[in-house]
């Protein structure tokens, strides 16, 4: 309990005291609230099942599974490169950035590194996927408490990013762009222009969705002081990305671990907030996005030439060892635990993915809140369900 | 504090050390603190660290790690070591298994070593410090380690997973129902002899990948430029 603001003390020791009373007042019988899997407010098809007493929550605990592809499993039978068309289906919103922890820990047990200019390339493709992906939820978050026009905002100029990376990649969903020792290809011809439009553009939707949401009297009073999690609680969990700095953690593995990637040549804020309620976690993720959009600004000025390539074998056998590589994902800390046996492809291979920790902290944060407050808590704590199941 | 404040770390930046001192003294403080139950360390200087201790030692491992800084609980799962004995199952199932792929059925660990098929692995993070350490423990045969909650409370859903794809139990798990697989589901899918039964039954069309590539004149792979 050390180091928390004082809106954060009262909310803690509401939620204690709600707890308290729940367990000696209230003896109403208490009934079970099932939500999903089928349900608009649950991202796909996760499950919450709900005990409550009253209006508040006694106990929830969300139910995942509904969607598991058994990726690990499924990546003992691939060959290396083939690997990145099953893992950028993880998190379907960021694919590209999905496919880079990955490539980076074949590169590392393999001891080679892309190319200054490859490595750039992908900087850029993986800051592109997370403005696609968080500006996604930056409109979907308006949808979760009944304001419609955000999402419509959101919708629309998430496609000029998913124009960029199809025009680099190919792909809008699912890029599979990433190669050992480097990218497919180069960028287009007048796609760095086109990347600067749009990044004007997406700095304009984040004032709109500023103003729209963020200045709105309901957002504030829906996600102000509701699902507060304190720094202490939120490292025992895992928690990553966007939630962990709303409690106040300034950790950014872009800023903090060293990579081969372009991350370390340009100047970016990392955003952190004290208050750890919903409130705050939409909050950062809103400031991200305006940083993702001045490290892009940043790298295409700076884009150097070059291959896009490294020399690497025709077929691929990575050497044996051990390697764990995660990076700074939309979603939070994404890792890849790779064991080799000079195979062909891996031995194991172990996702940690972000949504699973970033989820498996409901029960606790659900303790004690309102039923409505449930759809703002879980919005805001941003879950994609491909990352929760794998 | 208003909602505008700005981070406060001045930044500890991540700096170079030529002998990496710092993961040097992170297995010192760990055998300081539970002594000859630290079995092996493997460490690659400024990349990565590995250290494998004793199963029984498992959750005190935990609380002396969390005790000296490592509070981030990152991920915890197991590895069958198991050669699979279906091979890739890249071929044709029908075809004459491979000599070369037989020889090599040997059981062997990786990095800080081991001696049972099944081992545990989880990785902490030091967010100050900004390092972090990749723990093994050997499974015995009872199947059984003791649970990280009380450590971690984050470790709960590995755990739960974990016991699904491996069948190994956790000691003071309150809650070890299955999270993907239905409650009746026989076998543990992640085991190395739990057969991918896609495979088996029909070869996968992405096949085509591995055939030999073209060789050139004197017999050499093929590079690409």
């Amino acid at each position: 309990m050390t180091m928390l603001s004082e809106r954060q003390q009262l909310s803690y020791i509401a939620s204690q005291a709600a707890d308290a009373r729940l367990n000696v007042e209230l003896e109403t019988e208490g009934m079970t609230l099932n939500i999903g899997p089928q349900h608009p407010a649950t991202h796909g098809t996760l499950r919450i099942i709900a005990r409550l007493d009253g209006e508040q929550v006694i106990w929830a605990e969300p139910s995942a599974g509904y969607m598991h592809r058994g990726y690990e499993k499924l990546t003992e039978v691939r060959t290396f490169p083939q690997v990145t068309s099953l893992i950028n289906r993880i998190d379907w919103l960021g694919s590209f950035a999905n496919e880079v922890p990955f490539i980076l820990a074949a590169e590392k047990l393999m001891e080679i590194e892309a190319p200054p200019r490859a490595q750039h390339i992908r900087t850029i493709l993986f800051e592109l996927s997370r403005i696609a992906n968080v500006g996604l939820f930056l409109g979907d978050l308006g949808v979760q408490m009944g304001a419609i026009t955000p999402v419509f905002l959101a919708f629309r100029d998430r496609e000029y990013v998913l124009n960029l990376i199809e025009g680099a990649t190919g792909g809008r969903f699912h890029p599979n762009f990433d190669r050992i020792g480097g990218l497919k290809d180069d960028l287009p011809q007048g796609w760095i222009d086109e990347t600067r439009q749009v990044m004007k553009k997406l700095r304009g939707f984040c004032d709109e969705i500023e103003d729209l949401l963020f200045g709105n009297e309901i957002f504030q009073s829906r996600t102000r002081g509701i699902g507060v999690i304190p720094a202490d609680v939120a490292r025992q969990y895992g928690l990553s990305g966007a939630n962990l700095r709303a409690s106040g953690v300034d950790w950014d593995l872009r800023r903090d671990q060293s990579l081969p990637m372009a991350w370390d040549k340009v100047d970016f804020k990392v955003w952190t907030h004290p208050d750890g309620d919903s409130w705050a976690r939409c909050w950062v993720r809103l400031q991200e996005v305006r940083e993702s959009t001045k490290i892009v600004d940043q790298l295409l000025d700076t884009m150097p030439a070059g291959p896009v390539m490294a020399k690497v074998p025709r077929i691929i056998k990575v050497p044996e060892g051990e390697a764990w590589v995660s990076t700074e994902n939309p979603l939070g800390e994404m890792g890849y635990y790779v064991v080799s046996k000079g195979d062909l492809g891996p031995f194991r291979v172990k996702i940690r993915s972000a949504s699973f920790n970033n989820i498996s902290i409901t029960p606790w944060v659900l303790k004690g809140v309102y039923v409505p407050d449930i759809i703002t808590i879980l919005a805001s704590l941003y879950f994609i369900l491909g990352d929760i199941d794998r | 504090m208003g909602p505008l404040s700005e981070s406060t770390d001045t930044g500890a930046e991540p700096t170079a050390l030529a002998s990496d001192t710092l993961r040097e003294s992170i297995v010192d403080a760990l055998r300081e603190a539970i002594g000859d139950d630290l079995l092996e360390s493997h460490l690659i200087p400024n990349d990565d660290l590995w250290i494998r201790v004793a199963v029984s030692a498992w959750r005190r491992t935990g609380e002396a790690l969390r005790e000296q800084g490592f509070d981030y609980f990152c991920f915890l799962s197991a590895i069958d070591w198991l050669p699979s004995p279906f091979g890739r199952g890249e071929d044709d199932p029908s075809a004459e298994p491979d000599e070369a792929e037989t020889e090599s059925k040997e059981m062997t660990q990786g990095y800080a070593g081991g001696a049972t098929r099944f081992q545990m692995f989880a990785r902490v993070t030091d967010l100050r410090r900004h390092v972090g350490v990749t723990l093994k423990a050997d499974v015995d045969e009872s199947m059984v380690v003791e649970s990280w909650i009380p450590v971690y409370a984050g470790a709960n859903w590995h755990e739960r997973e974990t016991h699904e794809m491996f069948g190994i139990g956790f000691a003071g798990h309150p809650d070890l129902r299955n999270m993907y697989l239905p409650g009746d589901f026989e076998g543990y899918p992640m085991r190395k002899d739990f057969p991918l039964l896609a495979r088996m039954v029909k070869p996968w069309p992405g096949i085509v990948d591995v055939e030999p590539m073209p060789v050139d004149d004197d017999g050499e792979e093929a590079e690409s430029s």
